[in-house]
């Protein structure tokens, strides 16, 4: 923490904060939330096996676009490496850039600030306005191309409920995990379509709203899913990589599926 | 049912100061402009503070309670357990000018370089119509009391005086909000917004929309949406195809 | 010469006074093409218009096709009971819609019919929904569209800078002498033509709704070179302020509560409003709860509730049953939303009351009732003025907005005082410029005058009385609020008159601690003197009236007095320190205006 991040003398108290809540709990948590996150799906993509187990397969393979995957979901060509580098960029970058986990991870990991009123811990600031930061305004193509990948986790969610038969064959049937698919998928559009691009994508950039009803009545809704993108960006998060954690466990045998019908 | 406190209030001015402590009780009710007042009369007749109203509608009496930026007018002392001792110092984005007074020309200045409303021509009839659906938007930014407490937390010129030039800050984006989304300016404001105001440099941690007393979502409503124009406009090549396309 | 001891600055027009009516003087003035400024007491844009909370009342015809200024005209006259000074009132009912209409031009954004246009709402006195509001925050609008066109318009504006004399010269006003709170330190404004747009006098009560610059300060000035004050003795008492915690109690409580359907209640349980119509509002007002209800919905076929009579009559009402034993808890009355209108529409259109209670009560009002009581809002006395040309008694002087008198009689209608601001400012500006325009050379103040104002002004950090400035103005409060009040009679009157005596002496030796810089201490002691000039005003005014007017009611003498007191206004003249009392009559009204009393009855 430098001192010289005030500059210039404006007289009153010089105390880095002079808060006495807990201010420093938030970004400690979140620092350990993302961070356990961050590792975890690295390994999981990387580590290329344990991600399908008929007929689920895992968000973080999803879509497959290799052919020597154990699913594939579209064969583009043959890839070497784990396939999940294939498409992870997209969410990846979705959520890189998504303003919400900005606000997150500029307070907790780059402390600028730590907390409101707590002083910044960098002497210098330019915010986004240089490269590399300067990228975060591409936040919207990342949006495309995350909601091409949760139109995909809906379709491997629909594939969950056809499992394979004995003689080869399938059969219509639900699992815990089909409802894991489908909640993951759930969780994860309503993260999207929460975004803030998104918002002014429907409506938000108009002038005069009330000349375009549909879009009033898309942009009223994505504002008040907005409201809690948030929420949707941790439990999506979360839910994602328990979603993993389930067809991975099943795949390794530690547990079995429970199976309805 | 009088509670007692200790109010640590900053005495001083450019030169320097101090926190000094104060003994008051405080009666059922009272919030902390309240206490400062009863200081003034009975302890500090000079202890300087600015207020007006007393009511959370001019936006005057702006300090930081316990490090926080808030109303004094707006924060009731039983938010405090009696024998508590309370922090008082003055915002710190600004210059002190004495105790509790911070001179804030700085957002006077800002607002000064903010295009006036350039409406389109009237309706057939002569009237203006705008539509309750259009207004509503634009009506959470009139809400603003010119606190300037989102100017006070924002870190990029609280904790970088060198970036105070080229940033307008976050009421000034409130303001250009409003602006821009009013249902019939037809001035274009993207430039000046990435240019001069630096709406570049908010890293959209959010402080602006905690401390705002008047519930403004200040970074979701205003500062985000003013990003997303800024991005039409500058980094989105498929609407600058779309725009070449069109001849727009 | 002295003069270049103080900084000096030189303009054809200085308005003193950054609310609404400031604003929109300089505004006007700058327009007019003439170097103006604009200097305030506090920064630009927390002048007391922004805790206007109901609307601005103007005859638009958004909400009822059947209003014109006539009727507006006619209720203004009415409501003030007929004290007014009809021109006044004819142009401002004349004038209002063009000024709303500006504002929406400058940016204001309005609350919207369907159709697209300014909405309107209810308010008390008001025979149509007529007043265009932003919710609940209908002041800020306007002071922040005010501010910004200002702004736009590279007006110059002199913040925190605190006029204490006004300068003339032989018989003209030619400036204003004054010092900057930051340092202290004094500063000259040399001008042409000077508009007072100051505000009024609240901040000698103790329960108020006004905020610590309403210290009368613009009365005081002109009353000391020489204009003549009116009906200082009309006061209005907001029937509606915060009763509970006493630490915000004043704190108003929109007309809008009411107007958007609350109702008044006892504690009791009985809508009391119904035992307090008079004569004077019979034929107009609701008799039954049904009626009143529906009123809200079909103002055609039904007469107005009595929840919405003018101002002073709902303040003597709730004094009345607080009186007689039926007030809530804290010594006010209920007000009642709701139970009548869904927590949606209250959050609504009424936000900021919403916000108020639930931080500084701890009372939901979509739940709860709010307790209320009256509280001190208004002078409708003050500056004598030209009608048409906002122009005091002493040349080039101006006035406008509360600090002036004339257009709201005895009593102001709710709404009636934004849409004064914007009328008579605007007049104000443009006379102001116009008399500036044709002034040949540049008045000149006497440097020894301001010398000596300089002394005077440094007094109280020479004095060793050891008087606390604070102490003063606590006790100046009591006084007021207890011999000065709603109800008035004689001998309490006379006991104020020599308390205010006395606190006089206690003045002239105040002692203040501490420098000039930023010293709440010093200008209090200052403003005290414009406090005290003010309340010795108001009391030998209260003190001749003997009659009950509007917002002025006499214990001793209960009814009004048609044939003496309804035909003059007390015109109060300072020379050397001393007011002297005069009556003058008011102004005849055309007979074509008149008129349009003798229809209604």
């Amino acid at each position: 923490m430098s001192d010289q991040a005030v500059a210039v003398n404006r007289g009153g108290p010089t105390d880095k904060t002079l808060r006495i809540d807990s201010w420093w709990v938030e970004p400690v948590v979140t620092v350990g939330m993302l961070s356990t996150f961050l590792i975890y799906t690295t390994w999981a993509a990387l580590v290329n096996e344990h991600y399908y187990v008929a007929p689920y397969l895992s968000p973080f393979y999803s879509p497959c676009l290799s052919t020597s995957c154990a699913h594939v979901t579209l064969g583009l060509f043959d890839w070497p490496l784990s396939p999940a580098i294939l498409i992870l960029w997209a969410p990846a970058g979705f959520r890189l850039t998504c303003y919400y986990y900005r606000k997150a991870y500029y307070r907790s990991f780059w402390m600028s600030p730590p907390a409101c009123a707590v002083r910044d811990g960098h002497a210098q600031y330019s915010g986004e306005t240089r490269f590399p930061l300067l990228m975060q305004n591409l936040h919207r193509y990342f949006f495309y191309a995350a909601t091409l990948v949760v139109l995909f986790l809906w379709w491997d969610a629909l594939l969950a409920f056809r499992f394979p038969t004995a003689d080869g064959g399938s059969e219509f049937g639900m699992g815990l995990g089909t409802l894991v698919l489908i909640a993951n998928a759930a969780f994860l559009s309503l993260y999207s379509f929460s975004c803030h691009s998104c918002r002014h994508l429907c409506g938000g950039g108009l002038d005069v709203l009330s000349q375009s009803p549909l879009r009033l009545k898309l942009w009223r809704q994505v504002s008040r899913l907005n409201e809690n993108h948030m929420l949707f960006a941790w439990i999506s998060l979360v839910g994602v990589m328990l979603t993993d954690v389930y067809v991975r466990f099943i795949s390794m045998g530690y547990i079995s599926d429970v199976r309805f019908f | 049912m009088a509670s007692e406190f200790t109010m640590r209030v900053w005495r001083g001015d450019i030169s320097g100061g101090e926190f000094k402590d104060y003994r008051v009780e405080a009666q059922e009710g009272m919030v902390v402009l309240d206490v400062i007042h009863t200081i003034q009369a009975t302890q500090a007749p000079d202890l300087a503070v600015r207020w007006n109203c007393k009511a959370g509608k001019c936006g005057s009496c702006s300090a930081e309670i316990n490090g926080k930026p808030r109303l004094m007018c707006m924060t009731r002392m039983n938010l405090f357990e009696s024998g508590d001792t309370i922090t008082i110092s003055p915002i710190k984005t600004f210059p002190l000018l004495r105790d509790l007074v911070t001179d804030v020309s700085f957002n006077y200045e800002k607002a000064k370089k903010i295009p006036a409303l350039k409406l389109k021509a009237k309706e057939a009839d002569g009237t203006r119509r705008m539509y309750q659906d259009d207004v509503d938007r634009v009506q959470e930014f009139h809400k603003c009391i010119e606190c300037f407490l989102c100017q006070d937390v924002c870190h990029v010129i609280r904790d970088h005086e060198d970036n105070k030039p080229d940033f307008a800050g976050p009421r000034s984006f409130v303001r250009m909000a409003s602006l821009e989304m009013h249902p019939l300016d037809e001035e274009d404001r993207r430039e000046l917004l990435k240019v001069d105001a630096g709406l570049g440099y908010c890293n959209i941690t959010k402080c602006c929309t905690e401390v705002c007393p008047e519930g403004i979502h200040i970074t979701d409503n205003a500062i985000i949406p003013l990003k997303e124009r800024v991005v039409d406009a500058y980094y989105d090549p498929v609407v600058w195809l779309m725009n070449k396309l069109t001849g727009k | 010469m002295a003069n270049d001891k103080y900084e000096t600055h030189e303009y054809d027009v200085i308005v003193i006074g950054a609310g609404g009516a400031g604003l929109r003087a300089a505004i006007e003035a700058s327009a007019a093409g003439v170097k103006t400024a604009l200097i305030c007491k506090s920064l630009l844009g927390k002048a007391h218009t922004v805790m206007a909370e109901g609307g601005i009342a103007a005859a638009l015809r958004n909400v009822y096709q059947e209003d014109n200024w006539k009727v507006h005209f006619r209720d203004t006259m009415r409501g003030g009971k007929m004290l007014n000074n009809w021109r006044m009132a004819q142009l401002h009912a004349q004038e209002a819609p063009d000024r709303v209409l500006e504002l929406e031009e400058w940016g204001a954004l309005f609350d919207r019919t369907p159709d697209g246009r300014i909405l309107q709402r209810d308010f008390g006195g008001h025979r149509y929904a007529r007043l265009a509001h932003v919710g609940d925050r209908t002041g800020l609008e306007m002071i922040r569209t005010l501010q910004q066109h200002a702004v736009h318009k590279g007006i110059d504006v002199y913040m925190e800078c605190n006029i204490q004399r006004l300068l003339k010269d032989g018989d003209r006003v030619c400036g204003a002498f004054g010092y900057w709170r930051e340092s202290g330190k004094f500063v000259t404004f040399k001008s042409k033509a000077t508009v007072m747009a100051t505000g009024g006098v609240g901040k000698a009560w103790k329960f108020t709704s006004n905020s610590w610059e309403y210290t009368g300060d613009g009365t005081t000035l002109a009353a000391n070179v020489g204009a003549d004050l009116i009906d200082m003795e009309m006061i209005q008492f907001h029937p509606t302020g915060m009763v509970w915690p006493n630490s915000v109690r004043g704190i108003l409580v929109t007309e809008g509560v009411r107007g958007d359907g609350g109702t008044l209640r006892n504690s009791e349980g009985k809508r009391f409003m119904f035992n307090y119509i008079t004569d004077y509002f019979r034929a107009e007002t609701a008799e039954t709860e049904e009626e009143a209800d529906a009123w809200y919905e079909d103002k055609t076929n039904n007469r107005r509730t009595p929840d919405l009579l003018p101002r002073d009559e709902v303040a003597r009402a709730i004094n009345a049953e607080v009186k007689a034993g039926r007030g809530s808890p804290h010594g006010g009355v209920f007000l009642d939303i709701a139970s009548r209108r869904s927590a949606e529409y209250i959050a609504r259109r009424l936000p900021s009351m919403h916000h108020q209670f639930k931080e500084l009560a701890d009372v939901d009002i979509t739940k709860e009732p709010m307790e209320v009581g009256p509280t001190c809002h208004y002078i409708m006395g003050g500056v004598r003025v030209e009608a048409d040309t906002a122009a005091t008694t002493v040349p080039g002087l101006y006035a406008a907005g509360e600090v002036a008198a004339g257009l709201h009689g005895a009593n102001r209608l709710g709404g009636n005082s934004l849409s004064d601001l914007l009328v008579f400012g605007r007049r104000a500006g443009q006379y102001a410029a116009q008399y500036a325009q044709n002034l040949e050379g540049h008045p000149s103040p006497d440097d020894d005058q301001i010398e000596q104002y300089a002394q005077e002004l440094l007094a109280p950090f020479n004095n060793d009385g050891g008087e606390n400035p604070y102490s003063v103005h606590m006790a100046l409060q009591d006084c007021m609020q207890n011999l000065v009040g709603i109800i008035r009679t004689e001998s309490e009157l006379k006991k104020a008159q020599t308390e205010i005596a006395s606190l006089k002496e206690r003045l002239a030796k105040v002692t203040v601690e501490g420098h000039r810089q930023y010293n709440p201490g010093w200008n209090l002691a200052l403003d005290l003197e414009s406090l005290l000039t003010t309340a010795e005003a108001t009391t030998m005014g209260a003190l001749e009236r003997k009659e009950s007017r509007g917002g002025h009611t006499r214990e001793d003498h209960p009814g009004p007095d048609p044939d003496k007191y309804g035909k003059i206004n007390l015109v109060l003249r300072r020379t050397d320190g001393e007011f002297s009392l005069s009556e003058e009559p008011l102004p005849e009204m055309p007979e074509d205006l008149k008129e349009l009393f003798e229809e209604s009855k």
